[in-house]
């Protein structure tokens, strides 16, 4: 579709690994931070998480309440859609399907926004967080979430691109119709899968 | 094209295409090798937002894909393919007053408020601090001291502080901060200790070289 440009070869060429999706490159060691606010301070006992929206009865659990639950690991890559990628991640947390096993799902529900402490949002498509496709993490490497990683506990959907992971998460609220978050309003696309470069509106 | 230092370029772009602009987004480049392998980086625009042309201001960097192409191989005619603009949420319209904090080429899009501002007549409502290492190291930084903004030099021993920012801050409606992912996340923090409230800070980080 695009035309070659002039005189760019590229860097010299090495087997490109497999795991990396088109346009991105391995980052490496480093976890570049990439945030439009100021990062939050908050206490995990002031902390609490709801699913509310197209549910029967909408749910708050308390930090000790999710530790209560059984945990789960995300071993695997990570996508940032300024091109980056992390290979071989390690997060610890709760998987999403744990908590939406304790609601009462409308059938109408398909899409859902999720909200940070910091009023940040973003959405996504309900199918896009149940069967093992996404948690809430609060260890990475098996140390505390760093803050500016969206610690104490942020949103993981490893399988698009970064800034679905809502950091400092708060809320999921299940929606019959799409409603675009924060970056979806300012550009970027409505779903975000690094495998097709859902990067920005119109890709 | 010019070259204002000897690791910085200004490109101006003539967009095929022309969409309502705001000060503050940026542009993404896409190169693509004769192979299909393509690279893709965001550079913001400097440029006011009724300027004919977009212009982009882009710092070599050592070992920089991108960066080195539109350094050292770039000439005046070629071609580039360009996504523009983008974002909606580093943006300034000029109806309030604002202070506006950068790191290096974080200083980009701050230029492109400063030009709007002076199209407006609202210079007043726009108070500006920079960083660099040296004055080499910041974009633009003779066209920012005649406006006016507080020029610090980290090689000089100078590093922006809540002395630097809260005088600027007083009365500001809206706070930018746009640099390295370092220099961002201490900048923004400052902007809040000096009283802007956190929802009023708008921050944008410089991809990966943080
Ligand atoms: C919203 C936004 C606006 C921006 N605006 C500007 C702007 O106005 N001006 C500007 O100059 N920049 C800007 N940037 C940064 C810009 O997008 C690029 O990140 C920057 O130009 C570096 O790109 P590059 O291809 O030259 O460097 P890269 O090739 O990405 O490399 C960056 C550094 O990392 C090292 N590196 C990276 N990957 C590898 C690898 N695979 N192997 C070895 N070394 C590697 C390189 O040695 C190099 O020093 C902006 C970024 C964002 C997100």
């Amino acid at each position: 579709m695009s035309s070659f440009t002039r005189g760019f070869g590229g860097r010299a060429r090495r087997e490109r690994d497999p795991r990396l999706p088109p346009g991105q490159y391995d980052t490496g060691a480093d976890w570049p931070v990439l945030t439009a606010e100021v990062t939050p301070h908050f206490t995990l006992d002031r902390w609490s998480f709801t699913l509310d929206g197209l549910v029967d009865r909408a749910k708050t659990w308390t930090w000790a309440d999710i530790q209560a639950l059984p945990s789960s690991d995300y071993h695997g890559d990570i996508h940032c859609v300024t091109t980056w990628s992390k290979f071989d991640t390690h997060f610890h947390g709760i998987s999403l399907d744990v908590l939406l096993d304790q609601v009462t799902i409308q059938p109408e529900a398909r899409f859902i926004l999720a909200t940070s402490t910091t009023g940040y949002t973003t959405n996504m498509g309900l199918d896009d967080i149940r069967g093992g496709k996404a948690w809430l993490a609060w260890e990475f490497g098996g140390k505390p979430l760093p803050r500016e990683h969206g610690g104490p506990i942020r949103l993981l959907v490893p399988h698009l691109y970064f800034w679905k992971s809502a950091k400092w998460v708060d809320r999921i609220t299940l929606l019959h119709a799409d409603e675009p978050g924060f970056w979806e309003r300012n550009g970027y696309h409505d779903h975000g899968d690094p495998w097709t470069e859902q990067r920005y509106q119109g890709d | 094209m010019t070259r204002p230092t000897g690791r910085l370029v200004t490109i101006r772009l003539e967009p095929s295409h022309r969409q309502q602009q705001y000060a503050g987004q940026h542009f993404v480049v896409r190169l693509t090798a004769d192979d299909g392998y393509t690279a893709t980086r965001s550079y913001s625009v400097a440029s006011d937002p009724d300027d004919d042309l977009v212009e982009i201001c882009v710092e070599k960097l050592p070992d920089g894909e991108v960066s080195g192409y539109l350094y050292d191989v770039v000439e005046p005619g070629d071609t580039l393919e360009v996504r523009g603009p983008i974002g909606g949420w580093f943006v300034w319209d000029g109806s309030c007053p604002a202070v506006a904090v950068g790191g290096g080429t974080g200083v980009v899009p701050l230029v492109a408020m400063l030009r709007q501002a002076q199209r407006l007549g609202v210079t007043d409502r726009l108070r500006l601090a920079v960083s660099g290492r040296t004055a080499g190291h910041i974009p633009y930084v003779e066209e920012l001291r005649a406006a006016g903004a507080t020029v610090a030099l980290t090689g000089a021993g100078h590093r922006l502080s809540a002395d630097d920012l809260r005088p600027l801050a007083d009365g500001a409606d809206l706070g930018f901060v746009c640099g390295s992912a370092r220099f961002a996340e201490a900048l923004s923090s400052t902007l809040v200790t000096v009283g802007l409230p956190v929802d009023h800070v708008r921050v944008e980080r410089f991809g990966p070289t943080g």
